[in-house]
């Protein structure tokens, strides 16, 4: 499988799912600075986390409207696999890969710590190794991760099981504390109606490795390893 | 005085005493001229003079502290400090302070005291890959502490987070000494190639000199002539000298820096910090014995008309100065093209020895290089020593329940988690946090090794401020110790030298004694100094902060996997303290928030006693030996065991000696202790006996609570209760 990761000015979190992905795949990512013209032919484009352009504007929104965008769309709506993170999940948002928005966290501050998620359908390709239910424990690092869409969006993506992750206490419980940035149902990550498109805040490429404390991301970058092979 | 005095004009004595020359100073200054300086060279001369830039008080000092040692690659002086970590890789870290900044404007004063000693750290050719920070801040009763707090977080957090390097660590406390004059330490630790650091000086007459980064604007000029002055009510008016920040641009000056770094285009580069262009240009000329040329106009500016004197007097942050080999310029510009920022030619080496300013085509300074920096004024200040303070035994100071006592201790501002803090920072992002904060040290696994280097910050000022020198060794010892717990062997330091007026003889003298306490440290742990800052006038209308010189100190760990944590691990193991406990109670915790006194002399430190029970340790967890491991310190014994305890949601059960008094052996604050647990108790304590290292058994891991012998408990769950809501609750107010 040969993923291509798309590098705005301000990514920063490319080398975790760099590593990530070449320890699931046994192959190097691609690394793509978003000026260059040509995405090469890819199994899997990944946006990472970051800064993109500072979030100067509202976070994604500069980079959303990038000319390698157009490309990253294109290729999306001929069924390639395209894997937004953090950063990544709110470019995909604002280029409308995606539907709704990442608002600021309900506490106005920056979180980064340990949460606990519930994985929602195993019927995807990066949920294909997961149990639907299945609650895992992975980091979030994010200052606007507070999903919105409307009531009618939101009613849609559970109908059509396009949720994804949400966000849960250690029982698989959805409760409000372990909501911490306030997401409309709790979501954490969707898919877009052909299920190849994902977006998620929280970062399952900093949960492989059990000497970083958690290895329950690893099943993410094995679903995509089976699926894509 | 206005910038727009005419720049060709001859400075006057009252135009040097409002940029803090004094009257010796200015004469000094017309002595090296020649000449009466123009209002531009006054400028230069009274910011590469101020205590900030030219260390004239405590240079003397300074040069009595240890910075050679057998890993140390390169010591003080340069932009930063580097250490050889084996295989070819080197570690280049340094602490800074941006006290008076951070408060006069909290968020933008600590955001770029992260992005200034970022800077400093990369302009030597390493990547990034930690910042740490130690932080003091006034009483939580004072009405401007809480916005302080706030400020200072979301700055550091908002600087850190977006360019992308981890938050691994760092330390918190308060004190009212600090109500005027909070301290923001920053510190930065990157990874080079052993042979591949860049350094400062010029070479090359006729060589291109490039200005990289970001535009020149009106801020912070004269910010280093502000941060060595004391505070007065006007502070507030001070505002228009604090730099803003811009983490982006610096992720981008980052990525394109170390891009061209892989080529040999460079000759020498240094960041523009304090005194901006002004202090880059001469330090870089001053170093390499050459002059340097610099067109003005070239310089890219931001905002319309700027002089001369605000040109070279600029803060604005993420700039770059850098020598360029002339064949290697377009290499060069194609990079930061590539990264969006600017880059132009703005001067040459020359073999003049002078530096020499032109605007369109007329020249605005014409001074030596040489005279600025060696004949730069050098004090030695008169000093008094600290008076010594008694000795406080345990047997004359009232003694509380120890479990109540506890629950009070483990949730006073000082040792309540600091999780609101830490949360705010990312501290994971680049997939190499093996340990995360909250522990002794953060550990920081180095990308594609199996190595991993451990960071820590310490310093116990009230100690310092009791006895100076006694403060220094421990602050030194601390940190040691605290590398140690966590099974790294401890390398080199940089420290932060924060204090008051150096022109009081008492506060000259808490610098000169901490020198020689941490001096005597470093030599008996081996652990020198290879780069620091020094921040004087920590003062607000006459009344000093306590002595802090805060420490920043790396440690290696062969192998990441063996990195020893503080929590419990399972039941029914034996927890074993290592080192004499005697109950030192004077400048206790227990004495400060139980009873309400700060009193006695602090603990003394026999440095003998710390290395010999630090190398046993550390040798018993890479042995495996050690199931956790937490250095003894704020708060004495019963406080590390209820770390321990809430780390790992493991209770215990406890038991103290019965022939003294308990308040001093659960929180008395003798130094060169650590706590760990064990499931082979003979074999350590056989290995304890022979290498000659006090151990004693205090208890056994188990069940849900902390339980004494003589059966007062108290729940984990209800500790990190405790332990958990002070800060957030307090920040929710």
């Amino acid at each position: 499988m040969q993923a291509a990761i798309i590098l705005f000015p301000g990514s920063n979190r490319e080398q975790d799912v760099h590593d990530a992905l070449r320890r699931a795949t046994g192959k190097e990512p691609l690394k793509i600075w978003h000026r260059d013209s040509d995405l090469p032919k890819a199994d899997l484009i990944v946006i990472p986390g970051g800064f993109s352009y500072g979030d100067y504007l509202r976070c994604g929104a500069m980079a959303a409207h990038s000319p390698i965008m157009r490309e990253v769309k294109a290729r999306a709506e001929a069924g390639t696999p395209v894997l937004g993170i953090c950063n990544g999940f709110q470019i995909v948002t604002e280029a409308g890969l995606l539907p709704g928005v990442l608002l600021t966290n309900k506490t106005l501050r920056f979180h980064c710590k340990d949460v606990h998620l519930r994985v929602e359908t195993s019927q995807s390709i990066y949920t294909r190794r997961y149990n639907a239910g299945q609650v895992i424990r992975v980091p979030v690092a994010h200052h606007d991760g507070n999903y919105f869409a409307d009531d009618a969006t939101l009613d849609r993506l559970e109908g059509e099981g396009l949720v994804a992750f949400r966000y849960c206490g250690a029982d698989g419980e959805i409760d409000g504390e372990a909501n911490a940035n306030g997401s409309a149902r709790a979501i954490a990550g969707i898919l877009n109606e052909k299920r190849n498109v994902l977006g998620l805040m929280p970062h399952p490429e900093d949960a492989t490795d059990a000497l970083l404390g958690s290895t329950d991301g690893q099943g993410f970058f094995a679903s995509l390893a089976e699926a894509l092979a | 005085m206005s910038p727009d005095t005419g720049a060709d004009a001859a400075a006057t004595l009252d135009q040097a005493r409002q940029f803090g020359l004094s009257d010796d100073e200015f004469k000094r200054a017309c002595r090296i001229m020649g000449r009466m300086p123009n209002f531009t060279e006054l400028g230069i001369f009274s910011v590469m003079w101020s205590e900030h830039c030219s260390y004239k008080s405590s240079k003397v000092w300074l040069k009595k502290l240890p910075t050679t040692g057998k890993r140390v690659i390169c010591g003080p002086g340069e932009n930063a400090g580097v250490i050889d970590i084996g295989d070819g890789d080197a570690a280049i870290f340094k602490m800074e302070s941006h006290n008076h900044p951070s408060f006069i404007e909290p968020y933008q004063g600590a955001a770029t005291g992260v992005g200034g000693i970022l800077r400093d750290v990369f302009t030597m050719g390493a990547r990034p890959i930690a910042n740490l920070n130690a932080l003091r801040f006034g009483s939580p009763d004072h009405p401007k502490t809480r916005h302080l707090i706030d400020g200072v977080v979301r700055g550091i957090g908002g600087y850190g987070n977006c360019v992308g390097v981890p938050t691994v660590g760092g330390e918190c406390n308060f004190h009212p000494s600090y109500n005027g004059n909070i301290l923001v330490n920053a510190m930065t630790v990157g990874l080079a190639r052993a042979d591949r650091i860049f350094y400062s000086a010029a070479a090359g007459p006729g060589n291109p000199v490039i200005y990289v980064g970001a535009k020149t604007g009106r801020d912070g000029i004269h910010g280093a002539t502000m941060a060595s002055a004391e505070f007065s009510e006007d502070s507030e008016s001070k505002r228009p000298t604090v730099q803003v920040g811009d983490p982006f641009t610096e992720k981008l000056l980052i990525e394109a820096c170390l891009e061209l770094m892989e080529s040999d285009a460079i000759v020498a580069i240094q960041d523009m910090g304090a005194a901006g262009l002004t202090s880059s240009s001469v330090e870089m000329a001053g170093k390499g014995g050459l002059g340097i040329e610099l067109a003005l106009d070239q310089v890219p500016t931001r905002e319309t008309a700027m002089s001369p004197y605000e040109i070279m007097l600029s803060e604005s942050q993420e700039r770059m100065l850098m020598i360029l080999k002339p064949e290697r310029a377009e290499l060069a510009r194609r990079v930061f093209e590539k990264w969006e920022l600017d880059f132009a030619v703005i001067g040459r080496v020359t073999d003049s020895g002078r530096l020499v300013l032109t605007m369109h085509g007329r020249t605005v300074a014409d001074m030596p290089v040489g005279p600025l920096v060696t004949e730069a004024p050098l004090y030695e200040r008169p000093w008094q020593p600290s008076p010594a303070l008694p000795e406080l035994a345990a047997k004359s100071i009232e003694t509380r329940e120890p479990i109540a006592a506890l629950k009070q201790l483990i949730a006073c501002p000082d040792l309540a988690s600091k999780r609101w803090i830490w949360e705010q920072y990312d501290h994971l992002v680049m997939g190499h946090t093996v340990q995360r904060p909250g522990g002794d040290a953060a550990v920081v696994r180095l990308p594609g090794r199996k190595k991993a280097l451990a960071l820590a910050t310490d310093c116990t000022p009230r100690y310092c401020a009791a006895d100076p020198k006694r403060g220094g060794t421990q602050a030194v010892a601390e940190n040691w110790r605290n590398l140690t717990a966590v099974g790294a062997t401890p390398l080199a330091i940089t420290d932060n030298m924060n204090f008051g007026n150096p022109e009081r003889p008492e506060i000259m003298g808490q610098f000169a004694e901490s020198i020689e306490g941490m001096r005597e440290a470093c030599l008996a742990l081996d652990y020198p100094v290879v780069s620091g800052n020094v921040s004087l006038y920590n003062e607000t209308n006459g009344s000093g902060i306590l002595p802090t010189p805060a420490i920043g100190g790396v440690g290696l760990i062969d192998d990441a996997a063996n990195a020893m944590s503080l929590a419990f691990k399972r039941e029914g193991e034996i927890v074993v303290v290592i080192g004499e406990t005697k109950g030192w109670i004077g400048q206790s915790l227990y004495l400060r928030e139980l009873l309400g006194r700060e009193e006695g002399a602090p603990p003394p430190v026999d440095l003998e006693a710390e290395r010999r029970n630090g190398d046993f340790v550390r040798a018993q967890i890479l042995a495996g030996a050690v199931t956790a491991c937490h250095d003894v310190s704020d708060g004495g014994l019963l406080v590390a065991l209820a770390e321990m305890a809430m780390a790992g949601g493991i209770g215990a059960t406890l038991t103290a000696p019965q022939d003294r008094p308990a308040h001093g052996f659960w929180f008395g604050e003798d130094q060169a202790r650590y706590v760990v647990t064990c499931r082979a108790l003979d074999a350590l304590l056989q290995a304890a006996q022979k290498a000659d290292v006090p151990a004693r058994v205090v208890g056994k891991t188990g069940g849900a609570a902390l339980t004494l012998a003589e059966g007062n408990a108290i729940s984990v769950a209800e500790l990190k209760r405790l332990n958990e809501a002070w800060l957030p609750a307090y920040m929710a107010q």
